[in-house]
This record gives C-alpha cells, structure tokens and sequence, in this order.
C-alpha cells in the first residue's frame, strides 16, 4: 500500500527579520528576480513571467504584511496563512519561502530536478516547509482557502487566510462556485488576490476569453473589492494589503485586484505572455541578471 | 452454512446519516458538508445539533471538495456527502490533486451509487466509481453491504488518517450485519465457510451472495462467501486463504467489471495464484431507469445471477 512520504505536521525555524527597512525590502525583491531566473535558466524550464510580476507581492505578504509564527505547522493555527493557487509562479514562491527562512536557501538549486522537494508545481508530498497544498492544476485554491477560513473561525483563531490566483485562472469554473460562497456565507478572513497581469499562454486575457471587469464580478457575489493599480510597487502593495486587512471581519471577503507587470523587472520579459512558460538561455540569463544586481547573495 | 437473518430492510445511506450523529456527539472535529442533498445523506440529526459544523454548499462539488480540503488543514476531518456520481467523476480532478496527492484527511461519502438508484437512470447511476477513486494513491475505497456495517464503517473512517471514499446506496435492502460490530478497515469478513467455490462479493451484492449460497447447498455446491467492504487495501492474505481452499472465485459487485471488485480479486489471482474467476458486474454498459430490483435482474447482479456464475466458475475448476 502506497504511503506518502509526508508527515503530518513538520516544522523548521526560521529567522524572521522585524520590521525591515524598504531598502531591504527592495533587495531583497532583486534577489529574489535573480534566484527566478537563475532556477528556470539551469533546468530549461519552469515559470518566469508570472513569477517576477508577482514577487513584489510575496516579498510585501511574507515579510511586512503576514503575521507568521517562527515554526512552520500544518495546521496554521495562531497565525496568518496562505494559499498559491496558480501554482505555475512556483518559483517565486519557493524562493520568497528559501530567502524567508522556511528551508535552505541552497535547496533552490534542486527546482524542477528528479528527488527534489521543489516540484515543478508545489506540493506538500515531500514536506516542503510552508507549502499546504498542492496546485497547479487550477482554480482549486480559492475553495482550499475557504475552507482554511472557515477552520480558522472554527478554532476560534482570529488570524487571516490569504491566497493568490492569477487572473486567465479565473476562467476556471470551480472559481465562480468559490467565489459565489465565500459571498454568500460572508467568509470575512479571507484576502484573496487576483494577479491581473491580462497574459495567459495563448494572449491576452481580453482576446482569449475575456475577464471583463473583474471587480465588478467580485462585487456582485458580495465581496470588498479594492482595485490596486501599482501591483508592482512594494510600498503600494503593503498600504493595499494593510487597507484590505483593516476591512476583514465585517461581513465580506475582500478581494485584491492587482495589476502588475507580467516579468516585471527584466526588460525583455515585460509586458507579453511569451515568458509565461520558457526559460533564459545563457546570454538572456546575463541580461537579466545585468539588470539585477546581486544584492543578498545568490544561493 | 451459517445463517443470516434480515432484521429489517434499511438504507445504507440512512446507517451513514446514524453514523453522523454518533459523530457528531463523539467528535467535535468531524465537520459535514453537502451539495443540496442533505435530505439523500439522512444527515438531518447531525446537522440540528451541530449547525456550526455543518456548511451547505449547495449545487457546488468541486468547491465543496475544495473547502473540504482547507478545513483539514485547521485539524478538521471533513465528510463530504452527495450522490456517487458527483463524489467522484465530476470532481476528480479536485480529488486528485487538493485531496489525494495533497495528502487531506477528507472522507468522501458516496450516496445513491449503482443502479440501485434507480427510476433518475445512467445520469446518475455512476458504476466507475470504485475504479476511478482505487486508482489514486493513498485513497482507501470501502462499499459497505448494510444499515448496520455503514453506520460501523462511518465511525472507523474518521479514526483513520487519510483521504477515503465511502460508498453506499439508496434502497432498503436487508440488514443482517451485527449491530455491535467494529469495523476494520482492510479486513475481509469471512460470513460463511465453505469448500468448493468462494464467493467474493461487496456492497448490495453481499446478501444476495448469502441468498446465493443458500441456493447452492441445497444443490449440493459448499460456497464460502466473503463480504470485502473494502476494496482497497484488499485483504489479499484472506482472500488467497480462501482461494487455495476453494480453487475458484466469483466477484460479484454493482459496478462495471472493468475497474472494479472483480479486477482488483483477478490481479491479485494472478500475481498469487490464479485460478478460474466469473465477474458479476455489470458489463461495460450504462445504466437506464427502471425500479432497482428489476435493474438489478436485468443486468445481471442478483442472487441469481451469482448462482449461475458459480455453477459456470465449477465447470472451469480443474
């Protein structure tokens, strides 16, 4: 009989920076870029495009805006928790997690290779410290999220849930049934993020099958929708994350529209969805790490 | 052969709904959810005295085992309930990934499954089920014979940790299980010894393997029948105990003979120790409307059409 290889609650200390200066917050953006792009150039494949357009977000979840115990456990409980669920973006997420201090920053290097807890798409399989749930697959994470929600009112713990979602994801049914009950049923502990960059793989959103104005969908199932233009800029992230966290607990989710950059801060991957799944060759890897110079330290 | 007396025909799915109310009262961590179906799953009692842990998600399933996958992770042990079909092939793709391969604690419960359901036809009537949820690592898939096993089968499921498919179904059928007993999941019941033929038979199919056997001693045929509740883990250790005794085997199960019961009892046959097997299943079709035990003569899944089968397995038995 098969028997994953996971245990069921596991957890490794982590350093956590207080209070971090915005300097050291925009450091730490740029090495995050470079350990992107640095990971899918070496295995020839992955992710780049969504993940630099959303690693200012993480940057500004994981270390201003989260409130995050020092030992990481399944269960979440007294602390707030998130949920990727366009899973793809893995590579920020892994290392935002890495550089946070979840597990070592040299395991990086392992992306996407045979034995390697950092699958392509994250999974909890292999008990990668701060990952609870498997994606990839989409428009699955918002219902984990509500579900997450709803135990932390169970539990009577008054920390928040937040998940992030990239926006051609919404094409995905399972979202609309998601988002109709966290509505209905008034799940206020739930920040949920939208990653409006409008690129999927096949275009632009609009062209392939278009999202409208996303906002209003929210709004009409009932939610808090707060549009954030500068998705990009760390400092608006934080005052929008801090703005959305100020109206949970009164009776709607709230949803964030954030529109970014899709391969934000590499020049040649901005603004088109032609990075959305392909890695860098050798000289496309210097440009980009040209342009991001080494700030933290490369793994 | 040892007998077994109905104590009063009963639904399966009502032994579930009795099984989460005894939950409800033993364990403050089991939560219920429901697609619009609460009146089908008979979990009207847990629902009145545990409104806090109960969400209704109405015509929604894969959210629904979306939300049942985030609430393990806050330490909750979720019960999904709706009709089979809609546990399974509708969702399976939120099963694998967000359940299975995620590791949840999630029961799925599985109500109407089969032809059993009868007059709303093949729409409904879902007989992949057990094929498509034994093939996902990790998930154990248990179909239970009677008010009395799934009632047991429904506490021993929240005991155990990891994702599980609890099927049962809609119509009274005999109750004939004890009413005291533990359920152990991965343990076939030997109900009745005998020599020449094993009858392996799970779900609705059990009793009539009972009525079967009783049929066949009068012509002279010992049947040792065994009821596996669950399919997977297959209790291939009791099995093969059997089989060496008897040299043959017939399954008997409500589902397609493809993916089934009687596939998992053939690999395991093969692998071991093969002997001649005859499936009573259903035959790579779908279902239709009609009342359940009319569908059941029909395609072939009664105490008849079990009978035949081992008198045809016997001709094969060197």
């Amino acid at each position: 009989m098969y028997k994953p290889k996971i245990a069921v609650t596991f957890s490794s200390e982590f350093k956590n920076i207080i209070m971090p200066t915005l300097q050291e917050l925009e450091e730490t953006v740029v090495q995050v870029r470079r350990d992107i792009v640095r990971m899918v150039h070496k295995v020839n494949s992955g992710h780049p495009g969504g993940s630099l357009g959303c690693t200012e977000f993480f940057i500004a979840l994981y270390y201003e805006v989260m409130e995050l115990k020092k030992t990481f456990s399944m269960d979440g409980i007294g602390e707030d928790i998130f949920f990727l669920s366009n899973g793809h973006i893995s590579p920020v997420y892994y290392s935002v997690l890495a550089r946070k201090g979840y597990f070592p920053i040299k395991e990086l290097n392992t992306f996407r290779l045979l034995n390697s807890r950092l699958q392509g798409h994250p999974t909890t399989h292999d008990g990668l410290p701060g990952v609870r749930i498997a994606s990839g697959s989409l428009g699955q994470g918002m219902s984990v999220a509500i579900g997450a929600a709803l135990a932390k009112k169970l539990n009577g713990d008054d920390h928040l849930v937040y998940s992030l979602h990239g926006d051609g994801e919404l094409q995905e049914g399972q979202n609309w049934e998601a988002i109709m009950y966290a509505g209905s049923k008034k799940v206020d502990n739930l920040i949920a993020t939208i990653d409006r960059n409008e690129q999927q793989i096949d275009g632009n959103t609009e062209d392939v099958m278009s999202l409208g104005d996303v906002g209003a969908k929210f709004r009409v199932f009932g939610w808090d929708v707060i549009e954030l233009k500068e998705g990009n800029d760390i400092k608006a992230i934080i005052q929008t994350m801090k703005e959305a966290k100020s109206r949970t607990g009164k009776g709607k989710p709230v949803c964030i529209i954030m529109h970014t950059v899709m391969g934000n801060g590499v020049d040649f991957m901005m603004h088109t969805h032609a990075w959305h799944g392909k890695a860098p060759n050798d000289e496309q890897l210097a440009t980009a790490l040209a342009q991001n110079p080494e700030t933290l330290g490369d793994y | 052969m040892k007998k077994y007396i109905d104590q009063g025909k009963k639904d399966t799915r009502s032994g579930y709904g009795a099984g989460m109310t005894e939950l409800g009262r033993s364990n403050p961590k089991v939560v219920a959810l429901c697609a619009d179906l609460v009146g089908s799953l008979k979990i009207e009692q847990f629902i009145e005295e545990n409104p806090e842990r109960f969400f209704q998600v109405g015509i929604a399933e894969a959210n629904m085992m979306g939300i049942a996958a985030g609430l393990t992770v806050g330490g909750y042990i979720p019960f999904t309930g709706t009709f089979a079909n809609f546990s399974t092939g509708r969702v399976y793709d939120q099963i694998r990934q967000s359940i299975a391969y995620s590791d949840k604690n999630v029961k799925i419960c599985a109500s109407h499954a089969g032809l059993t359901l009868g007059e709303d036809g093949a729409t409904h009537q879902i007989l992949e089920d057990i094929g498509m949820m034994k093939m996902l690592p990790g998930m154990t898939v248990i179909n239970t014979c009677d008010y009395n096993q799934t009632k047991a089968a429904t506490l021993a499921i929240a005991e155990h940790h990891g994702p599980v498919y609890l099927r049962f179904g809609r119509p009274k059928v005999p109750n004939f299980t004890a009413t005291d007993q533990q359920f152990e999941i991965g343990k076939a019941i030997v109900l009745s010894e005998g020599t020449d033929v094993t009858i392996v038979a799970t779900g609705h199919l059990v009793w009539e393997a009972l009525v079967a056997a009783e049929a066949l001693e009068t012509q002279g045929v010992s049947a040792e029948v065994i009821n596996i509740h669950t399919i997977k883990p297959l209790d291939e250790k009791a099995l093969l105990a059997s089989i060496r005794k008897t040299g043959c085997v017939v399954t008997a199960e409500e589902h397609n003979f493809l993916g089934g019961l009687g596939e998992s009892v053939s690999r395991t046959l093969t692998q071991h120790y093969p002997v001649p097997q005859e499936f009573v299943a259903v035959q790579d079709t779908f279902g239709e409307s009609g009342t359940s035990d009319q569908l059941m003569e029909k395609y072939g899944l009664n105490n008849k059409a079990i009978e035949k089968a081992v008198l045809q397995v016997l001709t094969r038995k060197k």
